[in-house]
């Protein structure tokens, strides 16, 4: 296999296609209108269905149509496009039919930006459409890991009839990198049993998310929530850097994860002990792992780009057992490597334990600099 | 008096095979279940029961795959022509039909409706019109009439306040991607008969492929209009069809050689 030079959005697209994609569904956004762009004429090409909607509105209940019949659907968006489409992602949900979409995130709220940030936390890890339910939230770093996660995201999703989202901000959705594509599978060619396909008497099948009596509602939920358990057992996924011997241990995701593996490198160079957790799924969090990194060093620093969403979760698995400090930048604005190194070279020296929340610190220290 | 045999009697007249025998949530006189029973005719005569996919709404009718014996797929209020084109789109082969009502299609699913119509998307509508949300319990809907009582405009529909309704046929009509655009009433015998026509016509437009397809029917909602059914249907014939006009308002050149 050769390595190509691709743009994210496209390499997502590709790697979709190469899944055994059988429908596209899409709006325009920025960051993320190559893939819509690349969808139609790739699909066409190999006579499967792409279709440019009216609304992100429209485009959700499209997938769910077609995630009806078994196909293998996808769409892709950002910020504004899932604010539109968390109506249509509840009903998949509660109708449990595997879907894939993939957010590009951008600086918000509002119309907020176009440039890149990772606002989309909360949406996306925490729920976002109404009732009670979960979705698998996988966070890439690099335009590889983003064709590897989205090739097997449908795996996913079909195995345990869930949402599965790859969130990459706009950084990773707009640079090009040299990504090596898997091979192409084959359209599938069985109809899931629980699929509608054209079938009546005793044969029929319907696909809905009304459970007009309490009690089949609250027997979904649980049957959904028990589903969940199965993920949050099989599906954590992360990874460690420099993380023996270390004293600190910064956790980010996704884009923020690698700026800091960079500021994470130039550290141990200075005799630092400081390692990385990059949690790759967000959704399930690794709780367990942040809880037992927790028991091993001094101090956590977690680092994102936005105000604080993943902080939360980190603080509820640490439950007290380790410091915990935060940096962030928001609204689209990037980090520099030497933004984090500064914040490591000060925890490493002098950790800020003159009580507070990790966010109340932070922002005092970002009134003293000037953001 | 000679007994009759009922075994030697000839049967002229039975439930289609594709309504589940089951007692309906419809309210008494309510004509959502003559619309039922029209589908379910059409979808006997044509042979379609073992290909079609249905695509219920939000409101009274949410509860249609109940009552239809084949697939069926239950959508978001007003998005039923999007997911209706999600499953057309991967399933080509497959007859797929929304069944809405007038909330759902003119006021919430305006944006749908009409992008799946403009498409040409090759799919069948059955839109019911009964000028009120009925499933909330009569409040105004964008088809209510000037002037008409609902338990959000208690005083009547103002027009210099709240607007003119939207006479949703017409409309779609003036765009190129439709193929058949009708109005009809079920208030009575007659008019049953000719909402029937309509209802096959639309869906042999989706068999031969010709496109977007539309019926809308004119229909009652004693509870909600205070009425007795056989008032409720005079209501209708007095009232709605004076400003919703019974028409063929879009036919398809090669539908006109169809003969039902």
């Amino acid at each position: 296999m050769t390595r190509e030079f691709w743009k994210g959005n496209e390499a997502f697209a590709e790697a979709a296609v190469r899944a055994g994609l059988q429908a596209y569904f899409g709006y325009p956004i920025t960051p993320q209108t190559e893939a819509l762009e690349y969808m139609s004429h790739r699909m066409p090409e190999l006579g499967r269905p792409f279709l440019q909607a009216e609304s992100e509105l429209g485009a959700i209940n499209m997938v769910y149509g077609a995630a009806c019949t078994g196909a293998r659907v996808m769409t892709s968006t950002s910020g504004p496009g899932t604010s539109l489409m968390m109506e249509g992602l509840s009903y998949i949900a509660a109708t449990e039919v595997p879907i894939v979409l993939v957010d590009v995130t951008r600086g918000g709220p509002g119309l907020g930006n176009i440039v890149p940030s990772q606002q989309d936390y909360n949406q996306m890890v925490h729920g976002g459409g109404h009732g009670d339910y979960h979705q698998i939230v996988l966070a890439p770093a690099s335009v590889q890991e983003t064709v590897d996660i989205t090739y097997n995201m449908f795996d996913l999703a079909e195995k345990y009839l869930t949402i599965g989202v790859v969130m990459i901000d706009g950084s990773i959705g707009q640079m090009m990198e040299p990504a090596e594509m898997p091979p192409m599978l084959e359209i599938r060619k069985d109809i899931p049993d629980w699929a509608v396909r054209g079938g009546a008497g005793k044969d029929r099948r319907v696909k809905t998310s009304i459970y007009f009596a309490a009690e089949d509602m609250e027997k979904t939920n649980l049957r959904m929530m028990r589903r969940w358990q199965q993920v949050i057992k099989n599906e954590i996924r992360y990874k460690e850097y420099f993380m023996d011997g270390a004293k600190i241990a910064v956790v980010g995701y996704g884009s923020a994860g690698r700026i800091s593996l960079s500021a994470v490198r130039t550290a141990r160079r200075q005799g630092i002990p400081v390692g990385l957790i990059r949690p790759i799924s967000l959704s399930p969090f690794p709780r367990k792992l942040i809880r037992e990194i927790a028991e091993q060093v001094d101090s956590i620093l977690v680092v994102e780009m936005n105000t604080g969403m993943m902080l939360d979760d980190v603080l509820s698995a640490v439950q007290g057992k380790t410091h915990v400090e935060f940096y962030g930048r928001s609204g689209g604005v990037i980090p520099f490597p030497g933004e984090i190194l500064k914040e490591i070279e000060r925890i490493s020296k002098k950790p800020q334990k003159d009580g507070g929340h990790p966010r109340d610190l932070w922002l005092k220290r970002m009134e003293r600099i000037g953001v | 008096m000679d007994s009759v045999d009922i075994n030697t009697m000839e049967v002229v007249y039975e439930r289609p095979k594709t309504l589940i025998n089951k007692t309906t949530s419809y309210c008494p006189g309510c004509t959502h279940g003559t619309a039922h029973r029209l589908v379910a005719e059409v979808i006997d005569e044509m042979g379609l029961s073992d290909t079609t996919i249905g695509v219920a709404s939000v409101g009274c009718s949410a509860f249609s795959y109940n009552y239809f014996n084949f697939d069926f797929v239950a959508a978001p209020h007003g998005r039923a022509p999007a997911m209706a084109t999600g499953v057309k789109r991967v399933k080509p082969d497959r007859i797929v039909f929304t069944y809405q009502g007038d909330g759902d299609l003119v006021s919430i699913g305006a944006g749908e409706i009409i992008a799946a119509a403009a498409r040409g998307e090759n799919i069948t509508v059955i839109f019911l019109n009964n000028a009120n949300y009925g499933m909330t319990g009569g409040q105004m809907a964008p088809t209510t009439l000037p002037g008409m009582k609902t338990t959000s405009s208690p005083n009547g529909r103002d027009v210099e306040k709240m607007g003119y309704p939207i006479r949703a046929s017409e409309l779609l009509a003036t765009l190129d991607g439709t193929s058949y655009v009708v109005r009809r009433s079920l208030h009575n015998a007659k008019n049953i008969r000719m909402a029937k026509k309509a209802i096959r016509m639309a869906f042999e437009t989706q068999v031969r492929g010709l496109g977007f397809s539309m019926v809308e029917l004119l229909s009652t909602c004693p509870t909600n209009w205070h009425l007795s059914p056989i008032d409720a249907s005079n209501w209708l014939e007095e009232n709605m069809v004076p400003y919703y006009p019974i028409g063929d308002y879009k036919v398809h050149p090669m539908l006109k050689e169809i003969k039902i």
